[in-house]
């Protein structure tokens, strides 16, 4: 054959090993960083992760959802449950929180699914107040003005915020890594053919329902747990901060302007999410009023985001998903 | 000259569709555009009504440079399309299809009850929704609606696709009726043998390009047959 | 619970309705010629009310002279909003319009609360809010709910009218069925979405001063607002003015039915009733269009 297949890019060969040795970097972060620094990166970790999973679910499998903070609090509020009542341990209920999320997010996806394009992204919304509103009304977990993490009390303060850390870590990781291995797999090529052609993809064979309600339910697992490890860090949780529509608005804010559809796009995105917040803390509100405007201006001018531009301008590609087809000698 | 395009060339993205098209059309003509499907004829009445963006001074109607004009100015100038596929509006009644037509506001000849004596047995389907009636039903419609709009130019694109011998009989047998009004007449049609009985000139459309012209009675079946097919 | 008790909830419910109904139209307009969901719908209402209130107080107008100046300022930037930022979003997928009219949520919030702080604000109207018509019987309707419900029921007749009988609006359902086709007729396509919008925003207006009339305003109430004119769409189905104005009076009566129970379950039933007709009906009660 005159023809070759490839995965690896010029960029891939020298970006994966160097996010491989940033990530093992990042990793000894507890012995030399303080413990606000470690704060901060675990509310990015689980911003980032949160990003991921909305970049997935809209970016590359074409369903907008503004809603997904329901499995955000859901995490949480799973994560408190399991390890204030069941007495699970508590960096145990993590993960164990994304599964709460993601079984609840079958039945939730027999009734969201029924709306398609925009009335999708806001019914998902409507489930996300359903929960919250519900929750508080429950004075179990505390109503309205919410309930505290108090067995994590048991646990010593440099365990508690390095564990914590760890798993953090692990999340930012994990979620690339779920993106990449997902996208390159047949799964990763049936979610393409979706996103270019549904109708031609539904013609070759894919099964156009159950794909969607496969990277539903994997995006509400990896929400869930951002969500959970995010309250574990907080040690707080109430139903307006657990389900409040800002974690999607700070989602889609990181997304669009890193660059949507593409792995390095929303790590790109958070950076520049948290650079702004910094920076314009002292501002107020106008960070948002700023946030909104670039997100406007971005999706008109740049819809591919700035990792996208940069891409295009310099064929850049860290975590390439595509094959290539090129000429062998 | 009505109408001309010098050196047309039109892409979808980065894929050309059209490689130096020149076409040129006289007031009171009637010319065919044939060719196999692909070939671009759809893509070339795209640029003409401005659906597709073609460079300012590709195209000429009238004395003015239209390439790149939008398609609602186009048409408010004269140029009328009677598009593939009749697209007529399902939300809006028979009668509202035609009236859409009048839109442009331009003045003419045309009138509601000109177009239902052409078309008589519309009629008795005004009130019915755009999409209720036959395909031979919906072309009279199409072609009513671009009549109303009183232009010197009509584009019939395809109009006998998926009839029935007879209706496309009977709609082409209204084509006297508008060249007494001194209308000029593109006709793209995949009926060869139909194209050169009722037009006077005829251009064939082989993979973007214009492979044969020519008045159409003195072309030969052959050599219709190799520009059309490219061989 | 009495007769009388149910049939009261059931009158205040539909009172409370029609302002949704005032709140949903716009939202079933621009999404009826644009297929156009705009994220900000809430937020535009909330900033209705804000002009509202900003114009009473600033100008020390009364009422008529507060929606004479405040409807056709909300009509322009309907109108500049359309054609200068969301046409540049259609046809290119639903991703655009979704995220930047989210963007300018987000905007329309943050500014308001720079200009008005997150203080509850409402509309004095010298009385008008607490007056009432006895029903006979122990039955009351507040004036103020009753001229809100007959606004809407006027604004519906009013759009129904301009969709069904006018050139503009066979133009607005020719555009909704086939953008190219329309654009063959003559018809520009851009004014006609910026009309759209702008008579969307105009109802949006009126809505907006009926809300500040009736209860305080804050500038994050937005998102409730666009989830309660959403689901009096859906509720009613797509495609029919009259469908949402029923789907909105349905959601009134659930929420006042929610509300009697429990104060805390108002809205939540509202949000339950909407779940349960997209599970039965996913397209609505009296849906009209073909998709």
């Amino acid at each position: 054959m005159p023809y070759e297949i490839h995965r690896s890019t010029r960029t891939s060969r020298i970006g994966v090993p160097l996010t491989i040795l940033g990530t093992a970097v990042l990793g000894s972060l507890p012995w030399w960083a303080d413990s606000s620094t470690l704060r901060l990166f675990v509310e990015f970790a689980c911003m980032l992760a949160y990003a991921q999973m909305w970049n997935l679910l809209a970016g590359y499998a074409g369903l907008v959802s503004v809603g997904q903070q329901a499995y955000f609090g859901i995490g949480g509020y799973a994560l408190f449950g399991l390890a204030e009542t069941a007495h699970v341990p508590p960096f145990l209920c993590v993960p164990l929180s994304g599964l709460i999320a993601a079984l609840i997010a079958v039945p939730t996806s027999r009734v969201v699914f029924r709306l398609h394009g925009g009335y999708f992204a806001i019914g998902t919304w409507v489930v996300a107040e359903v929960f919250r509103l519900a929750i508080a009304n429950v004075s179990v977990v505390g109503g309205g003005s919410g309930t505290s993490l108090t067995v994590m009390g048991d646990i010593a303060r440099s365990t508690r915020e390095w564990t914590t850390y760890w798993l953090a870590l692990a999340l930012a990781a994990g979620s690339i890594a779920l993106l990449y291995g997902l996208l390159r797999s047949r799964f990763g090529l049936a979610l393409f053919a979706i996103r270019d052609n549904e109708r031609a993809a539904a013609s070759q064979g894919v099964d156009i329902g159950s794909t969607k309600l496969r990277i539903y339910l994997v995006t509400a697992f990896g929400c869930g747990v951002a969500g959970a490890l995010y309250f574990l860090m907080n040690l707080r949780i109430s139903p307006d901060a657990a389900f409040g529509v800002n974690w999607t608005a700070y989602a889609i804010f990181i997304v669009v302007i890193g660059g949507i559809g593409s792995i390095e796009g929303p790590i790109v995105g958070a950076v520049i999410f948290f650079a702004l917040r910094e920076t314009l803390a002292d501002f107020g509100t106008g960070y948002l009023i700023v946030l909104g405007a670039l997100a406007v201006v971005t999706m008109l001018r740049f819809p591919q985001g700035l990792w996208g531009w940069l891409a295009d301008r310099f064929d850049l590609n860290v975590f390439p998903v595509r094959r290539r087809i090129s000429k062998s000698d | 000259m009505l109408l001309s395009t010098r050196h047309l060339e039109a892409f979808y993205g980065d894929f050309q569709a059209l490689f130096g098209i020149d076409f040129e059309i006289d007031p009171g003509e009637v010319v065919a555009i044939i060719g196999a499907n692909g070939a671009g004829k759809s893509t070339f009445l795209k640029a003409l009504s401005g659906l597709l963006k073609a460079p300012r001074d590709r195209i000429w109607f009238d004395g003015r440079a239209i390439g790149g004009m939008p398609a609602c100015e186009i048409a408010r100038l004269g140029i009328s399309m009677v598009p593939e596929g009749r697209r007529l509006f399902p939300s809006l009644s028979v009668r509202e299809n035609l009236s859409i037509g009048t839109h442009s506001g331009r003045r003419g000849p045309w009138t509601p009850e000109r177009v239902l004596g052409l078309f008589p047995v519309l009629r008795e389907l005004l009130s019915l929704p755009g999409n209720a009636i036959s395909g031979g039903q919906q072309q009279m419609v199409a072609i009513g609606r671009a009549l109303l709009a009183n232009p010197r130019l009509l584009i019939c694109d395809e109009i006998s696709l998926g009839l029935a011998p007879v209706a496309v009989k009977g709609l082409y047998d209204t084509l006297p009726a508008m060249l007494a009004e001194g209308m000029t007449l593109i006709i793209v049609e995949q009926d060869v043998g139909l194209a050169q009985r009722v037009t006077q000139r005829l251009y064939c459309f082989q993979e973007g390009r214009v492979s044969l012209q020519g008045r159409s009675g003195e072309l030969s079946r052959s050599a219709i047959s190799r520009a059309y097919f490219g061989v | 619970m009495s007769l009388l008790g149910a049939l009261d909830m059931l009158l205040q419910g539909v009172l409370t309705g029609g302002l949704y109904a005032l709140f949903a139209i716009g939202l079933s307009l621009m999404f009826g010629v644009m297929r156009l969901v705009n994220i900000a719908h809430g937020d535009v209402i909330v900033l209705g009310a804000f002009l509202g209130i900003a114009v009473s107080a600033g100008a020390g107008v009364g009422l008529l002279p507060v929606f004479l100046l405040v409807v056709p300022a909300m009509f322009a930037l309907g109108y500049v909003l359309q054609r200068g930022v969301l046409n540049a979003t259609l046809g290119r997928g639903i991703l655009p319009p979704l995220l930047v009219s989210f963007g300018v949520s987000i905007m329309i919030e943050n500014i308001l609360l720079e200009l008005f702080s997150a203080d509850a604000r409402s509309l004095k109207a010298g009385g008008l809010e607490t007056q009432s018509i006895s029903l006979g019987a122990g039955l009351a309707v507040g004036l103020l709910p009753m001229l809100t419900f007959s606004a809407a029921l006027l604004c519906t007749v009013a759009l129904e009218y301009l969709f069904r009988r006018t050139p503009l609006g066979r133009a607005f359902r020719a555009a909704s069925d086939d953008l190219e086709a329309v654009q063959l007729q003559g018809i520009d396509h851009r004014k006609v979405f910026a009309l759209a919008t702008a008579v969307a925003f105009a109802v949006v207006a009126v809505a907006g001063i009926c809300l500040a009339l009736r209860t305080t305003v804050t500038p994050s109430d937005g998102p409730g607002y666009l989830l309660y004119s959403f689901e009096a769409v859906i509720i009613g189905g797509l495609g029919s003015f009259w469908g949402t104005f029923i789907g909105a009076l349905i959601l009134g009566v659930a929420q006042a039915a929610g509300f009697h129970w429990d104060p805390g379950w108002g809205v939540l039933v509202g949000h339950l009733a909407f779940l349960s007709v997209l599970l039965v009906r996913p397209r609505g009660l009296f849906p009209r269009t073909r998709d």
